[in-house]
């Protein structure tokens, strides 16, 4: 790691994107992430890479697929309604099993929504969000550096797993400005001997494709690709544990909202109230060992979301409903403050509600 | 002496297409243009979703499956992946091109993005059974317009290459078909100048193929060929529509 530097968080992405070899980006205009193009317009021509503006969402992330079948890191961005319109292309991505990175700076929905923060994109980013059985990784950045360094490592994992992976960020991350220092070593070199770069007369063809119509084959090949989801599973996870210690109670938040609940976590603690927060990096694969484990030992859980209680399934999964689990969240843009979190902590450490 | 081969750049697998159906020969004149340009080894082609779907089992180059209408951005995606040493072509039928695919298409064209399309147009969705194409002509009866299409109702055909005329990116755009021995050279000729075209570096080159669909036409291959003949060569004149080298050669 090198310099530090002051910037907006949708710039350390794409900063951060081009340092880790990503010399392809496609994408189209949409608020509020659209400083990753305008920054990757400008960068771009410089670094010999290629920014092309395309004529649709669908468009840019089919051109992701042909950057990625051929054996290059590429990225595209864009937020929520955008990314609705990527997700045909997200499912050829995963089912030709090609790595690929798209970044959603989430704004509120459904439909046209709004274009204030928001996290209501949980489902579609965990759950798949496309047709067909698939997974991919999903990280969310907490702060500027992690949107810099997540993309970084967002890169790796891609090329490592042949896979797609997301940041999952959203308007408030994308918009802030923090300092961030920016990685100065080289980005590692994957073999991708599946790539179609010409066969150069040197081997048999290579086809990229997720067309299977022996159902015994599209069968055979979803059960590897989920073999390969366990590895994922069992070596990938990332979460930050925060006055877990002696805590009673369990604060489960990711992005922006995290950070809100930290204050009112510190707010409580000042107040005698043994709290503390599970934060996942990774929202898949979900860091579902240590929630488990967390309520054995916590009296009650709080998820704290942006959105009407998203992720709050995924923590109740994780802990096998041994507790209680409760919703604090904010929609539509808004964005929760330490005092409204700080309340709820008050509520459940009483024994109210639910 | 040889005197007739497979080309090279074909697999030895069997074809799924219809008896009688042109895809065959389309798929041939291709092969026979790689071989001739001698660029098997860096070409890589993008199959479509539709009856050529699996034209990546065809021919021995390297091949991406793009989603629906999507072939010229993924070919957009390759190319520019290596433009120097990447020779990429996709090939589309109607309803995948014109209907699906038209922005695709469209912006690919106005990018003059360095892509060679080979467009077949039989007026038919073939893959799904027979339904109305883009390209289905007024009054054909298909699955989907059993009383004939109804222009006042369905609209008209999209001419594609006569759209694209209009694009300034376009650089060249010819219609051949592949209906007789003297159109089949025709059509090898321009599909062999849409692949120089690319390494010459002179951008969006397509070549419009009529052809037929016997099965879904409800006809023999013998009469399918007649009635591309008659019905749909009136309403798909053959033709050079853009070649911007040759004006500026003039």
């Amino acid at each position: 790691m090198g310099e530090k530097v002051l910037m907006k968080g949708n710039e350390a992405i794409a900063e951060a994107a081009i340092r880790a070899g990503c010399l392809h980006y496609f994408g189209y205009p949409i608020t509020p992430q659209t400083e990753i193009a305008a920054y990757m317009a400008k960068r771009m021509p410089k670094v010999g890479g290629v920014f092309l503006q395309a004529e649709s969402e669908i468009a840019a992330i089919n051109m992701v697929l042909g950057v990625a079948a051929a054996g290059k890191r590429v990225m595209t961005s864009s937020s929520s309604p955008g990314v609705s319109l990527k997700s045909e292309g997200m499912s050829y991505i995963s089912g030709s099993d090609v790595p690929a990175l798209v970044v959603n700076v989430q704004r509120g929905g459904p439909g046209l929504g709004g274009i204030q923060p928001s996290q209501s994109d949980y489902f579609q980013a965990v759950k798949g969000g496309s047709h067909g059985d698939y997974k991919r990784i999903v990280l969310a950045p907490a702060s500027v550096q992690e949107m810099a360094s997540l993309t970084t490592k967002a890169f790796d994992l891609a090329d490592k797993y042949s896979i797609l992976t997301m940041i999952l960020a959203d308007g408030t991350m994308g918009q802030m400005m923090e300092p961030v220092e920016l990685e100065t070593t080289e980005p590692v070199k994957y073999e991708k001997p599946w790539a179609t770069t010409g066969t150069k007369m040197q081997r048999k063809h290579n086809i990229v494709n997720s067309l299977y119509l022996k159902p015994e084959e599209l069968e055979k090949k979803n059960f590897e690709r989920f073999a390969k989801y366990k590895t994922i599973e069992e070596n990938e996870v990332m979460y930050e544990e925060y006055l877990m210690d002696d805590a009673e109670i369990c604060v489960v938040s990711f992005g922006i909202t995290s950070r809100v609940a930290k204050n009112a976590i510190v707010e409580a603690r000042a107040k005698g109230i043994k709290v503390g927060m599970i934060r996942p990096i990774t929202l898949w694969p979900f860091p579902t060992e240590v929630l488990n484990k967390a309520a054995d030992k916590c009296k009650a859980f709080i998820s704290v979301e942006m959105n009407m209680g998203q992720m709050i399934e995924d923590v109740k999964l994780a802990i096998e409903c041994k507790k209680p689990v409760h919703l604090c969240c904010r929609v539509g843009g808004m964005i929760p403050s330490p005092e409204e979190v700080l309340a709820k902590i008050e509520e459940v450490n009483e024994g109210g509600e639910r | 002496m040889v005197v007739f081969e497979k080309p090279k750049s074909l697999t030895d697998a069997p074809l799924h297409y219809c008896p009688g159906c042109t895809h065959g020969i389309i798929h041939r004149l291709v092969a026979e243009v790689i071989d001739e340009l001698g660029i098997e080894g860096k070409t890589i082609g993008v199959a479509p979703v539709g009856c050529s779907v699996m034209a990546y089992d065809y021919f021995t180059c390297d091949f991406v499956q793009a989603p629906h209408g999507r072939a010229p951005a993924v070919a957009t995606g390759v190319k520019r992946a290596d433009p120097e040493n990447h020779i990429v072509f996709t090939y589309q039928g109607d309803g995948d091109l014109a209907a699906i695919g038209t922005a695709e298409t469209v912006h690919a064209a106005a990018r003059r993005e360095n892509i060679t399309v080979i467009f077949v147009n039989n007026a038919i969705y073939g893959m799904t059974g027979g339904q109305m194409a883009p390209t289905t002509l007024p009054g054909q009866v298909t699955q989907t317009s059993p009383y004939g299409r109804d222009v006042e109702t369905v609209g008209y055909p999209v001419k594609v290459c006569e759209l694209l005329s209009n694009v300034d990116g376009a650089a060249y755009l010819e219609r051949v078909a592949v209906n007789s021995v003297p159109n089949i050279k025709k059509a090898k000729a321009a599909i062999k100048k849409a692949f120089q075209n690319q390494i010459d570096g002179k951008g969006f080159s397509l070549v419009e193929v009529v052809s037929t669909c016997p099965t879904n036409w409800g006809m023999t291959p013998e009469k399918a060929l007649k009635w591309l003949e008659e019905n749909m060569l009136s309403y798909y004149p053959l033709g050079v529509y853009k070649d911007i080298y040759a004006e500026e050669a003039k």
